[in-house]
């Protein structure tokens, strides 16, 4: 075997032997540490996959006939101001008061429940809920517009619709609050 | 007589088997692992409680950030694809080596007229260029020719409907989103999807 003698070559005759090691080296080690990787792996390209939420944008209609009319106590009309603050009011502008709230659990979600309570109670029909018109204003962001969408879905909110044009009379509206910056 | 001896037998099992076995996955999830391209516009997503993934195929991504936007589709044959046809609409050649580069290209965010230079360039200086996004006034609507083309090209491959996910920064403002889901409208495609990250239901 190709081994160094490190006996020095003293020519003391004395004849060093080399202890025959054995060939077996204990791979626990080696077997803990890929199957840890292994792990890492398998868990890593299942799950880097990124979420999508489906949306859907109301049809741009031609003519503005084609418009489906939802009565004005059934909807509630959301505005995303600045500052993550949300202006909400239900059915016409002017007729009830607007109330400011915050977006998570502790605020805008549990109007959303609660108003969808009282429509389903003041039509008798579970299929005729609440109608949820969210108005994104140029002052909210990108995450403000996921955030709601998302509150709508977890409140279980049966219909809602995304609505780009906004009237000067809300954008008078968010002033009035002090959340349009 | 003699005591009988119960041989004391090693408890060290041979791991060799085991061993190869382990590296052998290990080799095979590191290969199928895709290897995270660096993004050509870093966003940072918001979250949602949504579950759902996102597709493999016929999807493409606009990823919106800093008030510009990319284009970027799945699938190296659409690309191709979507290519010739942005050439044959804007009048440019592309050469075969050309398209072949184009098709590596995840996302990109250059006018046509610089995306002849912007191939030619490799990797590491395509990360170090700052994109301009791509055009989308109304009077040079580009993204717009790229969204209608890969519909086409995909439509004319796979025989499916291309479909859009908009990936966009938790900070951008929301008229440049606004925008974008304009042009997407404008060619009737009223369902799309949202990239998020994932959040706990709170």
């Amino acid at each position: 075997m190709a081994e160094l003698d490190t006996s020095g070559g003293g020519g003391k005759g004395k004849k060093t032997r080399s202890k025959k090691m054995s060939t077996k080296v204990d791979l626990t080690a080696m077997v803990d540490l890929a199957f840890l990787l292994i792990t890492f792996f398998m868990l890593t390209t299942t799950l880097a996959k990124p979420q999508a939420m489906d949306m859907f944008m109301p049809d741009k209609p031609k003519d503005e006939e084609k418009q489906l009319d939802v009565k004005a106590s059934r909807t509630m009309t959301v505005l995303l101001a600045s500052d993550n603050k949300i202006v909400w009011y239900m059915g016409v502008a002017g007729d009830n008061p607007p109330t400011v709230d915050n977006y998570g659990k502790s605020g805008i979600r549990g109007a959303f429940i609660d108003n969808n309570k009282k429509v389903i109670a003041g039509t008798g029909d579970p299929k005729k809920g609440l109608m949820v018109i969210i108005k994104p204003t140029d002052k909210s962001n990108y995450k403000n517009f996921v955030d709601i969408l998302d509150e709508v879905k977890i409140a279980g909110v049966p219909s809602y619709g995304i609505v780009n044009k906004i009237e000067t009379a809300e954008i008078n509206l968010l002033k009035d609050q002090g959340v349009y910056k | 007589m003699p005591k009988v001896k119960i041989k004391r037998k090693s408890t060290s099992t041979d791991m060799t088997a085991m061993c190869d076995v382990a590296f052998l996955l290990l080799t095979f999830f590191i290969l199928t692992a895709t290897a995270r391209q660096p993004e050509a516009l870093a966003v940072d997503t918001p979250s949602s409680t949504v579950k759902t993934k996102v597709p493999d195929a016929d999807i493409s991504m606009l990823t919106i950030g800093q008030g510009k936007v990319f284009f970027g589709v799945v699938g190296q044959d659409v690309r191709i694809k979507t290519l010739q046809k942005m050439g044959e609409q804007y009048k440019i050649a592309f050469t075969p080596e050309e398209t072949k580069r184009f098709a590596l290209i995840e996302s990109f965010g250059v006018p046509i007229a610089n995306l002849k230079q912007y191939i030619a360039l490799d990797n590491a200086d395509r990360m170090k260029l700052t994109q301009p996004g791509i055009p989308t006034d109304s009077l040079d609507n580009q993204l717009n020719a790229w969204i209608l083309q890969a519909r086409y090209a995909t439509k004319e491959l796979h025989g499916n409907e291309l479909r859009f996910t908009l990936k966009g920064d938790s900070k951008e403002e929301y008229p440049t989103i606004k925008k974008i889901i304009n042009i997407l409208q404008e060619q009737k495609i009223n369902k799309f999807s949202l990239i998020t990250s994932l959040e706990g239901d709170n």
